[in-house]
Parts: structure tokens; sequence; C-alpha cells
């Protein structure tokens, strides 16, 4: 997925809030599409995501799945729907905040908004849609004691800087993509690697697990499979933990310092529970089918992320929701301001990056 | 055709004998959202790809052997926590004519 014309918050930014018309929170299909419709009414949006690329579901967990019932598209891949989303709403330049996730929902005393991500990123906005879906991915967790205690002190579910584990004893466990990648990128800078995996098959590209096993060859990684970590152990950081062989039911005590559990990723509501919305079944409740707008004016839940009677999770809803939504922020943005709505076979489409489409004329010529 | 029992212990150990549409193209995952025996948003998460583990149930009782997983299922059950030999993803049971009778456990939120 080309992500060239992403940007991400440098550091310096990071004090100086991002401001826009439209502030969308997760960048899956329904919050990508909003943009474009923003952007007729020459709205700006920027969108944050927990994840690090944009598309949603449709990127993290199927973007080689057929989908069948987009409009006009007897079958796209996931990955190519939200390639052509990103597309088509590149002339509307929007801005991206990924890799972050939005915890904190303020009303300013202009009426605006400011939300605030975990890492301190702040947005204003004059509206805020929630086109979060069924939450910021999290990275699934495993069932030990203790684990709370370890965490960032010997337990970390996501990489963030490889350096740090450089001359240490390292343990990674999972059997997909992650796992085997982690291992191969951290096969050189790590004192000692091991992976563990429940399973003697891993899932993943099958180079990867080429690599792995020629790693494993070669003493540059232990392997411990079929078998799982079933213990921590340590004082105030990770010493050491306990690995059992799911076959033989053999324990093993390893000296390590840092464990890497990699088990995917899996969708949970978190800080958006706690941002005065009314929820109902793990979904935000909107007014239903006048403009998805929830029991805070100004903010708007579309796609998967909302329910009304008769909600439909599919990405064709969420495209329409986010069409009505835009029309309500517009009106709230502009009370004074009249609009009527224009196809884009007649206006064309203007970008805020100088571009311009629109239908060839007609040319009238008289045949002789 | 006559919709076949199914016997379904929820989360909190509640159990339900439900009527499952042989016709409908329907597996467990679906039935059990049918009834709203588990919360919306807990269950189902990918849609039935067998890419999460949001369905996972325990087969307690079957008229026919189920113990065979597919391949997508077994890597992603390998992944799940909480699984016993006798775990299965919902979403890769179809509601057949010979399940009736079939008593499945929901396996915990993970």
């Amino acid at each position: 997925m080309s992500t060239e014309h992403l940007q991400a918050p440098t550091s310096d930014q990071i004090s100086e809030p991002i401001e826009t018309d439209i502030l969308i929170i997760g960048a899956g299909p329904t919050g990508l599409f909003a943009v474009f419709e923003a952007g007729l009414l020459q709205l700006k949006c920027h969108l944050i995501d927990a994840l690090p690329q944009p598309g949603g579901q449709c990127s993290e967990l199927y973007p080689k799945k057929p989908i069948y019932d987009i409009p006009g598209f007897p079958e796209v891949l996931a990955g190519d729907l939200v390639d052509n989303l990103m597309e088509q709403i590149k002339p509307f330049q929007p801005g991206f905040t990924l890799g972050e996730r939005a915890d904190t929902l303020e009303e300013l005393e202009d009426g605006k908004f400011l939300v605030t991500t975990n890492k301190g990123t702040k947005h204003i906005a004059s509206a805020v849609a929630i086109a979060g879906g069924l939450g910021s991915f999290e990275p699934r967790k495993p069932l030990l004691e203790n684990l709370g205690q370890f965490e960032d002190k010997g337990v970390a579910y996501i990489i963030r800087d490889p350096e740090y584990y450089r001359g240490k004893k390292v343990i990674i466990a999972g059997g997909g993509d992650s796992a085997l990648d982690w291992t191969i990128f951290l096969a050189d800078l790590a004192e000692e690697l091991t992976l563990v995996h429940r399973r003697n098959e891993f899932r993943g590209a099958l180079d990867s697990v080429e690599k792995v096993q020629q790693l494993k060859n070669e003493g540059k990684v232990k392997l411990i499979t079929p078998a799982e970590v079933v213990a921590l152990k340590g004082e105030s950081h990770l010493e050491g933990v306990q690995v059992k062989k799911t076959d033989t039911d053999e324990v093993i005590d390893l000296d390590v310092e840092e464990f890497v559990p990699l088990f995917g990723l899996s969708p949970k509501l978190g800080p958006l529970a706690d941002w005065g919305l009314e929820i109902e079944k793990n979904a935000i409740k909107v007014n239903n089918s006048l403009d998805y707008q929830t029991n805070r004016p100004g903010v708007y839940a579309i796609g998967d992320v909302n329910t009304y009677p008769g909600k439909l999770k599919l990405i064709l809803c969420g495209f329409h929701e986010a069409t009505l939504m835009v029309q309500s922020a517009y009106q709230r943005i502009f009370p004074d301001k009249r609009y009527v709505l224009k196809y884009t076979t007649v206006g064309g489409v203007t970008g805020f990056d100088g571009s311009k489409k629109e239908a060839p004329k007609a040319v009238v010529k008289k045949i002789e | 055709m006559e919709d076949i029992r199914i016997r379904i212990v929820d989360r909190q150990g509640e159990e339900h004998w439900v009527d499952a549409p042989v016709d409908m193209n329907m597996n467990l995952m679906e039935l059990v959202r049918s009834y709203e025996l588990a919360e919306e948003g807990t269950i189902g998460i990918c849609g039935g790809m067998a890419m999460c583990a949001s369905c996972q149930c325990y087969i307690l009782k079957s008229p026919v052997d189920l113990s065979e997983r597919s391949d997508d299922e077994e890597a992603m059950l390998s992944e799940a926590f909480n699984v016993q030999d006798n775990s299965r993803l919902g979403c890769q049971i179809f509601v057949q004519p010979e399940l009736d009778g079939l008593e499945i456990g929901l396996a915990p939120e993970d």
C-alpha cells in the first residue's frame, strides 16, 4: 500500500495542535470515504488511527480477501478497495495521525473539540466523526498470572525499537507473520533468541518460515515447539520464563530478560467508551438515519461503530452514513450558508491540491 | 426443511436449547448471534473468516465427529487462548441436519 503521502507528526509538531474541520477517528473505508464527501463541501479532514496504516480491518485482517457487495465492483480485494479510496481522496489532502489511539475528547469554549492521542498528539476540529469500527486494535495478551507486573519491564507486545534488544536474551512467542519477521530481525541483534509456538507448523509467508528454519539450523535461533510460556519470573524486571512443551508436558526454565508475545491484534472499544457517549451492545448509539449524530452534538458515529434500529454493519452502509454526516457537519460549521447538493458529474471534483476533475464538455459542431 | 435442536451453554454458564434452521447456510457463530446469546461486538468480530477466535466454542457432545479443523481454523486456534482439545471456531461449523442434538459451550471472551 502506498503511504508516501501520509503525514506523520514529527516530535516538534506535537506541541502544536493539528487543526481541521472534521476530525475522523478511524481510517477504515468509512472514515476514508468521509474525506471525499467532506472535500466536495470544501471541508478539510484529518484522520487518527491506532494502526500504522490506513484501511482498518480491510488492511489489517483481510487485505487479500474479496468483497462482493461494493456497488459497482462485482469483486474487489479489501486491500485494493483501500488503495482505491486513498486514490479517490488524494485531492483533498487528508492528514493522518497513524499508530496512535484517540484517547480523550474535550469540548472547548468556542464549541470546537480537542482530541488527544495516547502519545499526546492534539487535534482541534469543529466536528468529530467516530468511524472506529470495532474499536482500536490492541495486542492480544497471553493469560499469564503476573503479566501486568512485567509490562514494559521485560514484557512488550509491540517491538518499537529493535535496537533495545541488542545484546539481550529474548524470547518471542507466536506463530504468525509478525513472530517470524521479528525472529528474523532480532536474530542478529539479540544475544540469545528463542521462539516458542504452540504448534510445529507456522503460518506465515513461505520465505519467512524457510528463513527461520535456516536460522535454527545455524544455531542463531532456538526453537521450542509445540510449547508455550506458562510462567514469568523476576523481581522488578523479568529474569526468566517457564516454557512447557505441550506434547510431553516437560517444563523448561529459561533465563531471559525480554519476552515478546506476538499473538495478533483484537479490536477493543477502549477509551471511546469513556467519551460520554451512549453505548449499546458495544456500539455508539446515534439518531436513526438523520445525520448519525451521537448524544453529544457535533460528535458523530459512522460505520460499524454505531448502532440504530435496523443497523447493518456493511461498508456500503458506512459510505452512506459518512455522506449524511458530512452534510450535517457542514451545517454545523456554516450555519448561515445555503447549500444545494451538486452531482460530481456536474460540478466536478476540485481538490485542495489544485487538481480539478470534470466531465469533458460536449462538442457542439455542425456536421456538414 | 425442519429445524434441528442445538444446546448452547453461554459464557455465563446458562444453557439454551435453540431451534436452528438448516436451510439458511448458517454457521454456529451466526446461530449464537441470532439468538443474542453473546453480546454483540464480542463474537464474530472478523465476520466469519476464521481470522479471530471470538466465536471459539467447545464441542460438548456431538452426534457426528466434529474434531477435524480446517487449516485456517487450526492456525487461528493455535494462537488463541483457552483452547482445549474440543475447541472449534463456531463460524466454521455449518448447521446441517446431522447436527441435531449437538451441544456446545462458548469459550470465554479473550
